[in-house]
């Protein structure tokens, strides 16, 4: 275990300088700022920061995240070649990397949010879910960056990789649901809707914030499965699950992956 | 029908002054000008309502001292009668019959606790029924777990005031309504709590009808319902978590001001549900997380006016049949849709609303945007299409769908607001 | 002290190490040399478990390794061109190699030897190469480990800091470590290494005392003993396949 913490330890203060990572969380800060100076009222600014959360994050995690572990090929070798297992270095490695940009995360968004949103009229829970959400968000596409960097070894592939798999999730997956249902519309699709919805990682983090922010819309469907789902604590539950698992999965093919590849 | 309700009405002209009156301030002193002084309870000379009812003359006042009473329906054909209870006297139905019924003229109920009709799937079993009756007055009373709280029938003139009514919750095919009035034109309803009936209050071919201050909560239907009652104005209510808040259907010229919409948040859940009425005006109320803010089905000719719409599912929406509408002054916050539709050629008329989702300028500074508001997205149609697209809602592939529809718009209706506010009214 | 047994790996259908066995003795230095691209670097990374084998196996003392890699506490390595952390200053690199290793002695004489405090502040991505490459060896040296491997250890390196060098492995030598250096100046592992392992094609073609390689070739130089064993080689290659030169 605490050869895992060196690793972080060590992994994490080379990214705490990173002035990407640090461009990052500021960024985030400043178009929070932004959003309650411009933008009024508490939902709202959590609206336009939901946006900014599905679109951002998952694309700073991924290619953040591509380039550094492919630029940490360096420091992988040196640590592997010290006394220490492949497991440590790799939990090591992935929290190196997923903790600094979660921090960076919720200190760009998080404390802004809490400081308006504290003062302005803002659902308190669709604060914590996106919160929540950004956070698990940011472990699920670091663990698939780190898929990407290890499953490649030229940087620019890699990258390639990374913008593709941020395209399909973030939008060409909708985009074909949306195909789907126009296609489908005489079918019953409440199921394999909800099903689809819990495959990719960015829609359940918005059908999370959804629950809080927008009850009001989904419960005006007359599907009797959507009000189970989005009538109760339930649909929260499920959606902060979903997540945990997205996150954990390509965690484990990451991990995978490393113990058995060659540098 | 309609000529035997205008010679009541005529009565009820010269009557209503001598019952709002007996309100004010006569009632509190049943004794005056010699008049009967009738006092019901154990221990007293009636034992029974229906005793000191049937002992009754003319003007006299029947005081109820506190207890449980249990007793076949009473049915006051005495006129001017007032009946007082102390500390809410309970009247049991014993789950089997309607508990008082009033068939004369300004007779004064206040102060009754009336409980347990029971169920009747033949008859609008009531606590308290006025059949045909002008110019009475129904105040202060409490309904526990009755079927029908309190009916009027081809009454007039009535003044239904200050009573508490929690019904039973049970569903629609089991629960009535909690101030229902049938054939009863010019009556009104002020200041009562309805909870937990079908529809808190249900106005079925009674014009002229008042509606005020009353909290309506919880009830299965709708808050507040109009069938075929026109001319009728209802303000300052709250209407919180029904199935729909209030429901006008097949009325013209219904005045709706500085009322509250709240919550109803069903599959069926409006605000405001219009269907078939004409000549209307909504103004300065609030609509505030309703799975439909306001729903307009064969809706025409409405003055719509600096209401604000607040974290609605749909704020608006504007069936194909909805015209000649005017939007003025309007607030849209937090809707996940602020208007939607399921026609291309909307013909209603949008002016000087605020928008939250709107990012225009105002370079003229004249406090209006330069760019016109579309207020209908895209992807609200999609939804009205296929509502299970329901759940790409705040997905980015929607932004793009708007943007697009933007630079392109060929699909949403041609409905603008060509000068959207630039800041809040409110 | 350590030894490869029939090791195996390929790179897709290209086949890097068929079958190599090397055993490193306490005290002696042995010179790893090969054509470029046969594999020498992938051999020492073999060594250190950073490249997986498809086959074969590594012995420790004569006990196979285990997979947690805890035997790496004995072994010192610098790799080829160095590649390390660059965001780093020099003196985060040795504090994070000591915290890794808590308790570990410390041979610090190369630091001093190559005045690396001098530079204790500088971040790596800005060392040249040649200071890039005395950081590595240092760190190699670090915990005066009972193996020492060192890829192209003189690559870049000035003549004193070369020197310096040299008088570091021997003095390890005198230690009994056992060093293996792989090298293309043969003059220079020719003044310090006692055995030779040449790798090609996949196989050791000669393994064994320097001493024995000279006899073998008839030379009295190693530069023109490797000469001739590729010489050989390339007749082998294109002629009739004979009998090797073994030690």
């Amino acid at each position: 275990m605490s050869t895992i913490g060196l690793v972080l330890r060590a992994s994490a203060r080379d990214l705490a300088r990173n002035r990407w990572l640090i461009a990052y969380a500021a960024g985030f800060w400043a178009v929070t700022e932004a959003l309650f100076y411009f933008g009024g009222s508490g939902p709202q600014v959590i609206l336009s920061l939901l946006n900014a959360v599905l679109f951002v994050v998952p694309l700073v995690a991924l290619v953040f995240g591509t380039a550094h572990v492919h630029a940490s090929r360096e420091f992988i070798e040196m640590l592997l070649s010290q006394p220490l297992s492949r497991r440590s270095v790799f939990a090591g490695l992935y929290l190196g990397l997923a903790l600094p940009l979660t921090a960076a995360f919720l200190l760009g968004a998080g404390v802004p949010l809490l400081l308006h949103g504290a003062a302005a009229d803002a659902p308190r829970l669709a604060l914590v879910l996106l919160a929540t959400g950004g956070a698990l968000l940011t472990l699920t596409f670091a663990a698939l960056a780190m898929v990407i960097a290890l499953a490649t070894d030229d940087r620019l592939r890699g990258m390639m990789l990374a913008l593709g798999a941020w395209f399909v999730l973030t939008l060409a997956y909708d985009g074909a649901v949306l195909v789907l249902v126009s296609a489908m519309g005489d079918w019953p699709l409440e199921r394999p809707l909800l099903a689809l919805m819990l495959l990719n990682p960015v829609d359940v983090a918005r059908v999370l914030v959804l629950t809080a922010l927008d009850a009001s819309a989904l419960l005006g469907y007359t599907g009797a499965l959507f009000r189970r789902v989005f009538g109760s604590a339930l649909g929260p539950a499920v959606a902060v699950a979903a997540l945990s698992a997205w996150a954990a999965i390509p965690v484990l093919v990451a991990r995978r992956r490393f113990l058995r590849r060659d540098f | 029908m309609v000529t035997e309700v205008r010679a009541r009405l005529r009565r009820a002209s010269r009557l209503l002054a001598g019952g709002l009156a007996a309100v004010v301030g006569g009632a509190v002193s049943g004794t005056a000008g010699g008049a009967q002084d009738l006092v019901v309870g154990a221990g007293a000379r009636f034992a029974t309502l229906g005793a000191a009812v049937a002992a009754a003359t003319p003007g006299a006042t029947i005081r109820v001292t506190p207890g449980r009473y249990a007793e076949p329906t009473v049915v006051v054909r005495v006129p001017r009668l007032t009946i007082i209870g102390e500390d809410w006297p309970r009247f049991d139905g014993e789950g089997a019959h309607e508990i008082l019924v009033i068939r004369a003229d300004s007779v004064t109920v206040r102060g009754l606790e009336f409980a347990n009709t029971g169920i009747s799937q033949m008859e609008d079993r009531s606590a308290l029924r006025v059949t045909e009756s002008v110019g009475c007055v129904l105040a202060d009373n409490r309904f526990r777990d009755a079927l029908f709280a309190i009916y009027l029938e081809r009454s007039t003139g009535c003044l239904v005031r200050g009573n508490d009514i929690r019904g039973t919750g049970g569903v629609e095919t089991r629960n009535g309504n909690g101030v229902h009035l049938w054939y009863s034109p010019y009556n009104r309803v002020e200041d009562n709590q309805v909870r937990g009936q079908r529809d808190g209050i249900y106005f079925e071919f009674s014009r002229g009808a008042v509606a005020s201050g009353n909290l309506s909560e919880g009830n299965r239907r709708y808050g507040l319902h109009f069938m075929f009652s026109d001319s009728c104005r209802y303000e300052r209510n709250t209407f919180r978590d029904n199935g729909a808040g209030v429901a006008v259907m097949y009325s013209k010229v219904i005045t709706m001001e500085e009322n509250a919409f709240l919550g109803a948040d069903g599959s069926t859940g409006y605000g405001l549900l219009l269907k078939d009425i004409t000549d209307g005006s909504i103004s300065r109320n609030r609509f505030e997380e309703n799975s439909t803010g306001l729903f307009l089905e064969g809706a025409s000719r409405l003055d719509i006016r600096d209401n604000d719409f607040r974290r609605n599912g749909w704020a608006v929406r504007l069936m194909a049949d909805a015209e000649d509408s005017r939007f003025r002054g309007n607030l849209f916050a937090g809707n996940a849709f602020d208007v939607s539709t399921n026609s291309r050629t909307l013909r209603s008329d949008f002016e000087g609303n605020w928008w939250d989702a709107y990012r225009g300028y105002d370079l003229d500074r004249d406090g209006t945007g330069d760019v016109p508001f579309r207020p209908v997205r895209l992807f609200a149609l999609v939804v009205e299409k296929h509502p299970e697209a329901l759940l790409l809602l705040r997905s980015p592939i929607t932004s793009v769908l708007d943007a697009a529809e933007r630079v392109f718009p060929v699909l949403t209706p041609a409905l603008a607001d060509p000068r959207p506010l630039m800041r809040a009214p409110r | 002290m350590i030894a490869l047994e029939g090791i195996r790996k390929a790179y897709g259908r290209r086949s890097v190490l068929d079958g190599v066995s090397l055993a490193l003795e306490p005290g002696r230095i042995t010179a790893l040399v090969g054509p470029n691209g046969t594999g020498k670097t992938t051999l020492i990374k073999v060594i250190l478990g950073l490249t997986r084998p498809d086959a074969g196996r590594l012995l420790l003392d004569g006990e196979p390794v285990d997979d947690d890699g805890a035997y790496r506490a004995r072994i010192g390595y610098a790799p080829q061109a160095p590649r390390l952390p660059e965001n780093l200053a020099v003196g985060e690199v040795f504090a994070m190699l000591r915290a890794l290793r808590p308790g570990a002695a410390l041979d610090e004489r190369l630091i001093e030897d190559f005045g690396l405090r001098g530079e204790w502040q500088t971040r790596v991505g800005t060392l040249s190469g040649g200071w890039r490459q005395k950081l590595s060896s240092a760190c190699a040296f670090l915990f005066a480990p009972d193996v020492l491997l060192l890829d192209e250890p003189t690559a870049g390196l000035d003549p004193v800091s070369s020197g310096l060098l040299k008088a570091q492995l021997r003095a390890a030598r005198e230690a009994g470590r056992a060093v293996l250096i792989s090298s293309h100046i043969l003059s220079e592992l020719e003044e310090i290494a006692d055995d030779i392992a040449f790798l090609s094609d996949g196989q050791f073609r000669f393994s064994g005392p320097i001493s024995g390689l000279l006899e073998e070739t008839g030379m009295r130089r190693l530069e023109p003993a490797v000469a001739a064993l590729l010489r050989g080689l390339r007749v082998e290659q294109g002629g009739a396949p004979r009998s090797r030169v073994r030690a």
